[in-house]
């Protein structure tokens, strides 16, 4: 089936399945491989994006569900004003290890930023343990996301 | 395109021994005037160096080039994965190369045993906590040649003496300081000039360090940011198909029945692959593939290993534990000692199956022809996956080209081959480059684990409580003997007695001996921290029992038998005072203490937990004090003492792999739990600076933590954990 997706602004035509997951779509079909897959079972939030604005796992979001929903990636995310200044808090405080999560880490906590401006640390840790980091980075994304929200 | 060589007396020899290299006599060098792509290597792979480029009679050598515009490439000889080496050994050589770590731009090394071997493991890869250590002076010598030589070069060209002049960030100055050529300027005329011995280049004395020792920044960091990083999962090539793989579920089975005909039903998906240990769906992309997979329901043969079962297997341990292993170290008389002891203390420990879990998930993409094979993975182990695709494929090993990538976490898991051996396997019934991707049931349940040891343990006290003897049997698996076997000599793995055979500790009679027991239906293989994680866990475990024994103080009971390691003595010290050791903690908390000597580093935590009244354990807080003796960036140390803290205490709290039926009984996160954000201590690092030689870093806290935290568990509870994962049903409140 063909569907014109709304990805980054930009309007992209595939033809696949119905149920074909978005994460799959985004990597395989239109080459965006900034969001990963890490799990399948939206069990680990590596493979996170934006749906109108709200974070959704992507691993798990049939393309057919998407319809005309605003989709927005870590490739584009640095556009808005939160997602660059979570990119610059990552880099200043040397979140990243191996990095493989970081595009997940960072699109769920621009949502949770644009939701809670000023999160407290549970706050914090409710919106981010759905996403996994076997690096350990924990520690440096909640000093993040606080240094981010000037909290 | 120019290129010149440059090279010393030396490099014409391809043969020279891998000592001769690492100690300068064979250092290879090579200044490019290619005006080469001068995108980051990240982003960019097709600007990889491939082995021809490096080792080709028209190409540069060795670890640095250096184009016209001045652009400086580093060829990194280790990969990255997380543990800043792309960082740290950027600093080895742009420190004395005299240029900024911004002015370079890093590559990913081909495999090449005679250039890029780790001289602390013998081969070209990237483990053991070894980077730092391997290259820390034949990385500098190879930044202080380069820099003689373009001041050389400078020099003459000025007609003065090299000696008044000077290099900072990549520009030559002359004495006054009005005259400068910047090292794209000089590149081509310093590739002229012959190459002085390596022993003749004097390296900066460390107080004079700019870089090395300071918080630079990391140079992966901005691409990891902004999705831009490209790991091998994310290779994208003309005409590339991929496939989702279904590997047997037992060891040795073989796919029996599958429905051929309702997978190519599905559309996107162009090819079933059989290969009867594996079955491939190759599609368009992968969401057709898992689909395809799924519709072809396929049915498994379980072949010899169809009833193994966890159980039976650590029956088995007990057994073959019982007598007698390889012994790994003797001395005085620990029979004797027992006997005359005034107290004696016995315990049994279990440590389980671990897998690596890590967030890339196994994945490798080959372009099989007839007369070569291209690979695009992230690999911790170039030279020994080059070597098994050689011989799988029956091609020489210069037709097997290896694009190494990013890899997003290693953790021991990529220094094993298997992923690439079973990729190359389908691609040969594949037209095309062919990108397989195991999904993350199949990258946890056909895992290479750390292997089940079962430790039996003996001590005897004097009256005094201090141990007069001290017997430690491991039993298990050897990764060694099937990975170096060389290095397995008289049935004794030196990997699987590392920190047991020497704890730190002043004992007068002790004995440590080996027993090989391998599991069948189960590959084992390296996991961060490898021997002294199980190690470290049960020797610092049992001297906190002995402790209790003579009812000292664990902290004050260790202290008094390091008195000859004063390093060991200072870290354990520094640990117990930032932790505030000894201060009062309320009811059901308590402080557990550590300490190790492995990688060429000391280190000791100190854990605090809180055990609630249903057993479930809380840690609270991790002291580190870590001595890895003359260091590169303190910043990328504290990340890996959290991240190595965590990945250790995620095992100790939750990591187990388990076997029923010859079949893994995890399958994803919600059955190999990985901690996330809620759980996590906050850990401090405290550095201790000196002028010993580095030590290694990534695997330190990983091997010491588990210790700590059971050790403060009985300080919570006055229960000792003996087996892990921690078993919080036995922690409940009576």
């Amino acid at each position: 089936m063909a569907f014109t997706l709304k990805i980054n602004g930009t309007p992209h035509e595939v033809d696949v399945d119905g149920d074909t997951p978005l994460l799959w779509v985004l990597r395989d079909v239109l080459g965006m491989t900034g969001t990963k897959f890490g799990c399948g079972q939206a069990l680990c939030g590596a493979c996170t994006v934006h749906v109108d604005g709200h974070a959704v796992r992507s691993c798990q979001t049939p393309v057919d569900s998407v319809g005309d929903g605003a989709v927005t990636t870590i490739e584009a995310i640095g556009r808005t004003p939160m997602g660059a200044a979570l990119q610059k808090a990552w880099l200043e405080l040397e979140v990243v290890q191996c990095g493989y999560c970081q595009s997940g880490q960072i699109m769920s906590a621009t949502a949770l930023l644009k939701d809670t401006p000023k999160p407290t640390d549970n706050e914090i840790d409710a919106a981010m343990s759905g996403n996994v980091c076997r690096c350990g980075t924990y520690q440096r994304i909640r000093a993040a996301i606080k240094h981010a929200a000037g909290v | 395109m120019s290129e010149l060589i440059l090279k010393d007396q030396g490099a014409g020899q391809t043969a020279v021994s891998r000592r001769a290299f690492l100690q300068g006599t064979g250092l290879l060098l090579g200044f490019a005037l290619t005006g080469a792509s001068t995108e980051s290597v990240f982003a960019a792979p097709a600007s990889q160096v491939v082995e021809n480029e490096v080792t080709g009679t028209f190409a540069p050598n060795g670890f640095i080039r250096i184009n016209p515009s001045a652009a400086v490439t580093l060829v990194i000889p280790m990969i990255e994965m997380g543990q800043g080496v792309y960082t740290s050994l950027s600093m080895l050589l742009a420190e004395e190369l005299e240029v900024k770590l911004d002015q370079i731009q890093v590559q990913h090394a081909p495999p090449n045993h005679a250039l890029y071997v780790n001289s602390i493991i013998g081969i070209q890869n990237t483990g053991g906590s070894a980077s730092v250590r391997a290259f820390w002076t034949p990385l500098r010598q190879a930044g202080a040649i380069g820099r003689n030589l373009l001041i050389a070069a400078a020099a003459k060209r000025w007609n003065v003496d090299p000696a008044t002049c000077c290099a900072k960030d990549g520009v030559v100055f002359d004495a006054s300081g009005s005259k400068h050529l910047s090292y794209g300027e000089l590149a081509k005329s310093a590739a002229k000039l012959p190459v002085p011995p390596t022993a003749n280049v004097k390296l900066k004395d460390p107080k004079d360090f700019t870089l090395i020792g300071t918080r630079a920044k990391r140079v992966d960091s901005a691409t990891k940011v902004d999705g831009r990083a490209l790991y091998g999962i994310d290779t994208r090539l003309p005409g590339l198909k991929v496939a989702a793989v279904a590997i047997s579920p037992v060891l040795g089975g073989k796919a029996r029945s599958l429905d051929e005909k309702a997978a190519l039903a599905v559309k996107g998906v162009r090819q079933v692959v059989n290969i009867d240990e594996a079955v491939a769906v190759v599609a368009d992309h992968m969401g057709a593939a898992k689909k395809g997979l799924e519709a072809a329901a396929i049915t498994w043969d379980d072949g010899p290993n169809g009833k193994v079962s966890n159980a039976d297997i650590v029956k088995q341990l007990e057994e073959e534990s019982k007598n007698p292993g390889a012994v790994a170290r003797n001395v005085g008389d620990v029979g004797k000692a027992l006997a005359e002891a005034a107290q004696r203390v016995d315990a049994i420990y279990q440590v389980p199956f671990l897998a690596h879990a890590a967030m890339e998930p196994m994945n490798c993409t080959v372009h099989l022809q007839k007369d070569r094979c291209h690979i695009w993975v992230g690999t911790q182990a170039p030279t020994i996956t080059q070597s098994q695709v050689a011989e799988l494929t029956g091609l020489p090993k210069d037709a097997i080209k290896i694009y190494n990538h990013l890899i997003g976490g290693g953790f021991g898991r990529r220094l094993e081959a298997d992923g690439t051996i079973l990729a190359v396997k389908i691609a040969k019934q594949v037209d095309g480059p062919l990108k397989v991707i195991w999904s993350r049931e199949e990258d946890i349940q056909h895992d290479m684990y750390r292997p089940y040891y079962l430790d039996r343990l003996s001590a005897g006290l004097d009256a005094a409580g201090k141990p007069v003897a001290w017997t430690h049997r491991i039993a298990g698996s050897s990764v060694m003997a099937r990975y170096y076997p060389p290095y397995f000599k008289d049935g004794l793995d030196p990997d699987a007695i590392e920190a047991a055979a020497e704890p730190p500790y002043a004992l007068s009679n002790i004995l440590v001996d080996y027993v090989q027991v391998e599991p069948p239906g189960v590959r084992t293989s390296w996991w961060r921290g490898v021997g002294p994680t199980h190690n470290v866990f049960v020797v610092e475990s049992f001297m906190d029992e002995l402790a209790h024994a003579a009812r000292q103080d664990p902290f004050a009971y260790r202290k008094g038998l390091l008195g000859h390691s004063p390093r060991a003595l200072a870290v354990l010290s520094l640990a117990a005072e930032k932790a505030g050791w000894g201060s009062p903690l309320p009811e059901r908390h308590g402080r557990g203490i550590s300490v190790q000597f492995a990688y060429g580093s000391y280190t000791s935590q100190v854990a605090e937990v809180e055990v609630a009244a249903d057993g479930s354990v809380k840690v609270k807080r991790i002291v580190c004090a870590i001595d890895c003796g003359m260091y590169v960036n303190p910043d990328t140390i504290e990340a890996q003492v959290q991240g190595g803290t965590l990945f250790g205490l995620t095992a100790a709290l939750h990591g187990s792999i388990t076997f029923k039926d010859g079949r893994v009984e995890q399958g994803n996160f919600d059955t190999y739990l990985p901690m996330r954000i809620d759980e996590v201590p906050v850990v401090e690092t405290h550095l201790i600076k000196n002028a010993e030689a580095p030590g290694g870093v990534g695997e330190a806290p990983t091997a010491i933590v588990s210790a700590a935290v059971t050790n403060a568990i009985f300080a919570a509870t006055g229960k000792r954990v003996r087996r892990l994962p921690i078993d919080t049903e036995l922690l409940k409140q009576a």
